[in-house]
């Protein structure tokens, strides 16, 4: 299916829930608030001109320190790619979640049961809730893990480091022993650097 | 009486069919699995946030170290997301290179999980033969990139060089066991060009998948193993999110290579193989067909290679290093491959999603860039992580044995599952 026509499907059958449409780079994305999320996944769906059947994918994006501090809106957004075989195309969905301290966004994963592990995952390591999820249980990281390790402010060594000690016979956890280096600066230019 | 309860087993972290370090949580009742949950994360190594302090370009050698047996398959998602948004042309040759390698990767890994998937489940023999043909492959990915496994050839732009011109020679004075007579034998097929011994392996390859075939295809004991095990239909599959060989099992043609072709793909002439009943035995048999329809792709690469001299990497300096020659004696060049190297190429703002058909499955990289020399957000998508989370629901009912059968037909690295 064309991207344009994919576009105008959209707008006839979502009307005015997308908050914003955008296109870059040849592919489609769309921006839902999060009330309306859960309905807009259903439509998404079944509805027959769109037919997306499958959760490609579903990750979370911690935006607090985009291109070094420019970025103005909510912190945490929850970001789904989907794809309909049907119609042969893809769309990326982006719910930006409204509460930085406590993000909370409804679970997909009844309409897709794909999504089940992949909100786990976004869990685990930005802390986003997924409401209705039915086993939300870290993933990736260690049993007993404190914080969410993607998140921009946790630090890339970590906080604690694991290691076998001979006195008490046991693995224990202590504060990490390395210091953070960062051989290449980041950097972001200045519009139009270098002409 | 007493009650009868279920029983519960930790199937791995260390267990031989485990692939890897899973642990597994499996409620039993007798032999029958009640629930599976798979406890995994044990390789986590954060692949996503280590490159979100790397350049571009550092960032990329990570990607190998994913699904390591399908190395270059995923640095072809990496290097084409890149691409996309820096929205750069690569060069045809370097699209064909591009193809041909997926395509050895491709019988590489269905080489390993035929050995794997055959030992798994009580075959020996294949093992030994799957690895003979692997050695081949694994020259190949020497003699371009000088790895036999983490490559780093792909490059945003294009691939880091041309095909060689010879291929290295077994030496008789490095060789303990073998005579000078045996070693003539082993370079038989080695003094041509890279081109020549990948033909050459093109010509033999579908004589050893014939051979692979009377080894498993009508014997008994691999069809009580994998016949009616993991039955799963295309809807269901679609839901669960099952891509590559797990949904064109069930009947599904659903290629992207074919579906949304990427470089080259819509010029080479190959067939999709899907299944009829969804089960591992059709799985087996598509993967099977998969490795003869790569060979056919592998051939026509060589030829059109043969013929068809050029550029391999794009001549936009800004995202590739000139060459060494231009370097040595020119200013600009200069600035351009310090600059390159040091503070890394700047990719424009913006974000987009590009998957290739990975041997296991769709393999996507969604690439947040805000204009920095680092990416923002990089998320791999990795086929096994949604093939894992579907072991539940089709495990469930079915005999421990075949969990193990289970995870020789998901094709499982956990390389890519917990990245």
């Amino acid at each position: 299916m064309k991207l344009e026509t994919l576009k105008q499907n959209l707008q006839g059958v979502l009307a005015d829930k997308v908050v914003r449409f955008s296109e870059h780079a040849n592919q489609l994305a769309i921006e839902i608030s999060p009330e309306h999320w859960l309905e807009v996944a259903r439509t998404l769906r079944d509805h027959p001109e769109l037919h997306f059947e499958q959760l490609t994918d579903l990750c979370g994006v911690d935006y607090s320190t985009y291109g070094d501090g420019r970025w103005q809106g909510p912190r945490f957004c929850a970001v789904t790619h989907l794809l309909s075989v049907r119609n042969n195309c893809r769309l990326r969905v982006k719910v930006f979640v409204s509460d930085d301290d406590f993000p909370v966004v409804d679970s997909v994963s009844e309409i897709w049961p794909g999504a089940n592990w992949f909100e786990r995952e976004a869990f685990d390591l930005f802390g986003i809730i997924f409401t209705g999820h039915p086993d939300l249980r870290r993933i990736l990281s260690d049993y007993g893990f404190i914080g969410h390790p993607f998140r921009k402010d946790f630090p890339l060594i970590g906080n604690v480091e694991m290691r076998y000690d001979p006195e008490q016979r046991r693995v224990i956890y202590q504060p990490v022993s390395i210091d953070p280096r960062e051989l290449t600066p980041r950097i972001v230019r200045e519009e139009n650097y270098g002409g | 009486m007493a009650d009868i309860r279920n029983y519960t087993l930790n199937f791995g972290p260390q267990h031989p069919a485990a692939h890897g370090v899973l642990r597994m949580v499996l409620e039993l009742d007798g032999e029958v699995v009640k629930r599976a949950d798979p406890h995994i994360g044990l390789l986590h190594r954060a692949t996503e946030k280590l490159a979100e302090h790397k350049t571009f370009l550092q960032a990329m050698p990570y990607m190998d170290r994913l699904d390591y047996v399908s190395m270059m398959c995923n640095e072809h998602a990496y290097v084409m997301a890149t691409e996309k948004l820096l929205g750069i042309e690569v060069p045809i040759r370097a699209q064909y290179i591009r193809v041909m390698f997926d395509e050895i990767t491709r019988i590489l890994n269905h080489l390993l999980w035929l050995g794997a998937h055959g030992l798994d489940i009580g075959a020996m023999t294949i093992f030994l033969y799957t690895f003979r043909e692997r050695e081949d492959l694994m020259d190949i990915y020497e003699a371009v990139s000088g790895a036999r496994l983490h490559a780093a050839y792909y490059r945003p732009g294009g691939v880091y060089r041309d095909l060689p011109d010879s291929m290295p020679l077994y030496e008789t004075a490095k060789m303990t066991v073998h005579n000078a007579k045996q070693v003539d034998g082993m370079n038989a097929n080695r003094h041509g060009s890279m081109l020549d011994f990948i033909e050459d392996f093109t010509n033999r390859f579908p004589g050893c998948v014939d051979e692979y075939e009377t080894l498993l295809t009508d014997n008994r004991i691999w069809k009580q193993r994998t016949v009616g095990i993991g039955v799963i239909t295309p809807e269901r599959a679609l839901a669960l999110g099952l891509t590559g060989p797990m949904l064109r099992g069930s009947g599904l043609a659903w290629d992207l290579r074919k579906k949304q072709p990427y470089e080259v793909y819509d010029r080479v002439d190959f067939d999709i193989p899907v299944g009829v009943n969804g089960d591992c035995y059709d799985r087996y048999l598509v993967r099977m067909e998969e490795m003869r329809q790569s060979n056919r792709i592998i051939k026509q690469c060589v030829d059109w290679l043969r013929v068809n001299p050029g550029p391999v990497i794009t001549d936009n300096h800004k995202v590739a290093p000139p060459a060494r020659e231009g370097m040595k004696q020119n200013m600009e060049e200069l600035i351009h491959h310090f600059k390159l190297f040091t503070e890394g190429m700047h990719v424009p703002e913006g974000e987009c999603y590009a998957a290739v058909e990975h041997p296991k499955g769709e393999f996507g990289i969604y690439m947040v860039s805000d204009g920095a020399n680092k990416p923002y957000r990089l998320k791999i998508r990795a086929p096994g992580f949604s093939h894992m989370s579907a072991m539940d629901e089709m495990a469930r009912g079915h005999m421990i044995a075949d969990v193990v059968a289970l995870m020789g037909t998901f094709d499982i690295v956990f390389g890519e599952i917990d990245r």
